[in-house]
């Protein structure tokens, strides 16, 4: 473990009673990023979450926060703090309140100016008198944000942060989230299933699937070089053509070969999807082999049942084998 | 619609008639169910009578001591079964309800009567005390672990997060959202304890005669308005506390 390294699970495995819900995982997590634990639903990643935050104790396997093995630890031991998916702000406390408790716990002197501060950090100094049933979402999660970061904690856990809020405040959150990382300067792990959110936010991402650490890197190292075809599935739509993956915004489609050196196939068009900004185009290749095009909607003018030509860029392709 | 509201009123009527007659009757004139004039004469013997007053002291005394034990050990008996969510006890409670009160009382003096070979005591205050605690606890479990099961679990996780321990956690998070849920059950808990007859005529002694008891007592001896004026001032003051129970539910 280096310096720069605020928070690594090393060989952690935990069991329950039903199932294996994390397999010997490790993941580093280093001092200051933003740190996306991705994965589809009961892979495993929010117990691992839990794990560090001190709710679940693992089976086997260290949790080092700063060096020191924390697993043993309970929840008020340790110096992480969590933003909760349901922001689990207390209903009978105001938000300065709210904001207030974890100083209070730990006998801290000048409170009032530190709540202040919080509250002026994520924009709600205004609101400091009202109670959480009088908050929008979006106002409440940064409450829960300024309950947290007012502790200053050494790793910020934050699970499942935008899932709470309307989708067309999502797009404006992850901004403002990303912003308020850099700002303080606390190291974020982020627990989320949405690739999207994990590739526009992240600095790093560990995919998880099944219990198991399927894929550590940039968004671009994953997105672009995927260990796996689960990885490259599940950051986005895959065409396999025999052992070539091709993302549907790579491949394209003309009326005649383009004669330019790549990769060419023959085919039909079964649909033609329009999606506001583009178009996905469904072709057959061969007899049941579908494949999908993301075609620019200038580009667009293909109907079911064209003769097409399909092609991409061999520095396009995806080669995994199977 | 205006059928409705007949129907309505008429079944309110049926309800609540009787009890309408009764406190009629307790400002009458007459000791006979014929009207003759208002007055207060049954409520100013009813206050006189040192029976009665001895027995509404013990009703209070037993029903009070009662309330608080039962509130207590019920609120903690209800945080277990949340958080340790073991559905084949919860429903065991639903059978101490079931329970015909004879059965109860019978089963009560049964355990005593064992009990009184290893412990110097015979019937009495305390007894009843026991007693009530033992039928009250259920309402109680109930009452607060239908408020628990609507509270979010990870709040306590958010104060164990926060640097609370779980002593802390429980007191300055999870309490402040039952406080309505357990007062509404200790006024449950009050009335159910102050009304009973049954089961604690069976288990009291000379010394814990409760005002039931003695009611009962009297109206074997005869009709008497005294029994009336008595009864109105239960009906009401009972029926404020279950309207207030009724309206810390609703309010939590």
């Amino acid at each position: 473990m280096t310096n720069d390294t605020v928070l690594e699970l090393r060989g952690v495995t935990k069991s329950f009673p039903s199932h294996k819900a994390v397999d010997n995982v490790s993941i580093t997590v280093g001092r200051g990023e933003l740190h996306a634990l991705l994965g589809p639903s009961g892979c495993g990643k929010t117990t691992c979450l839990r794990m560090v935050a001190g709710f679940e104790t693992p089976d086997s396997g260290q949790v080092l926060l700063n060096g020191t093995d924390i697993a043993p630890l309970k929840p008020y031991e340790r110096n992480v703090s969590t933003v909760f998916q349901s922001y689990a702000l207390f209903p009978h406390l105001n938000v300065f309140e709210n904001v207030a408790f974890g100083l209070r716990q730990r006998g801290e002197a000048s409170i009032d100016s530190k709540v202040k501060a919080a509250l002026d950090l994520v924009r709600l100094s205004q609101k400091a008198d009202r109670k959480p049933s009088q908050m929008s979402g979006g106002e409440k999660q940064r409450a829960a944000l300024a309950r947290s970061l007012v502790l200053e904690p050494d790793l910020l856990l934050l699970d499942e942060p935008l899932s709470a809020l309307d989708p067309n405040l999502r797009q404006t959150v992850r901004q403002e989230l990303k912003a308020l990382q850099r700002r303080v300067g606390i190291t974020f792990l982020m627990v989320t299933h949405d690739q999207e959110e994990a590739l526009s936010m992240a600095d790093r991402i560990t995919l998880m699937n099944q219990g198991r650490v399927e894929q550590v890197g940039t968004p671009q190292d994953i997105y672009l070089k995927p260990a796996t075809r689960f990885t490259a599935g599940f950051l986005g739509a895959v065409n396999w053509i025999g052992d070539i993956g091709i993302r549907p915004e790579s491949l394209h489609l003309a009326r005649q070969h383009p004669g330019n050196g790549a990769s060419v196939r023959s085919a039909r068009i079964t649909h033609s999807t329009f999606l506001g900004d583009c178009y996905h185009v469904q072709a057959e290749i061969t007899e049941g082999q579908q494949v999908m095009a993301q075609v620019p909607r200038s580009q667009n003018g293909y109907h079911p049942g064209d003769q097409v030509q399909l092609w991409w860029n061999s520095a396009d392709e995806l080669h995994i084998p199977k | 619609m205006r059928l409705l509201s007949l129907y309505a009123v008429l079944a309110y009527a049926f309800l609540h008639l009787p009890l309408l007659v009764l406190s009629v009757f307790s400002f009458n004139q007459s000791r006979f169910t014929q009207w003759e004039g208002f007055s207060t004469r049954w409520y100013a013997q009813a206050f006189a009578d040192p029976a009665l007053r001895e027995a509404t002291l013990n009703s209070l005394l037993i029903g009070g001591a009662a309330t608080v034990l039962a509130t207590v050990i019920g609120t903690l008996c209800a945080y277990a079964l949340w958080k340790r969510k073991s559905p084949p006890i919860s429903s065991t409670l639903y059978l101490s309800l079931m329970t015909p009160e004879i059965v109860t009382g019978v089963a009560l003096l049964a355990f005593y009567q064992w009990l009184f070979h290893f412990l110097n005591l015979q019937l009495g205050m305390m007894t009843v005390i026991f007693a009530h605690v033992s039928f009250c606890l259920a309402y109680v479990v109930i009452v607060v672990i239908a408020r628990l099961r609507t509270m979010d679990g990870t709040l306590e996780e958010a104060a164990l997060d926060l640097g609370a321990n779980e002593f802390e956690a429980f007191y300055l998070v999870t309490l402040p959202q039952l406080a309505p849920a357990i007062v509404s059950a200790a006024l449950l808990a009050f009335t159910i304890s102050f009304d009973d007859f049954v089961i604690t005529s069976m288990v009291a002694g000379v010394d814990s005669e409760t005002l039931p008891m003695v009611m009962y007592a009297t109206a074997r001896r005869g009709v008497s308005p005294i029994l009336n004026a008595v009864s109105t001032i239960i009906v009401v003051g009972l029926g404020v506390l279950i309207l207030a129970s009724e309206r810390l539910q609703t309010k939590s």
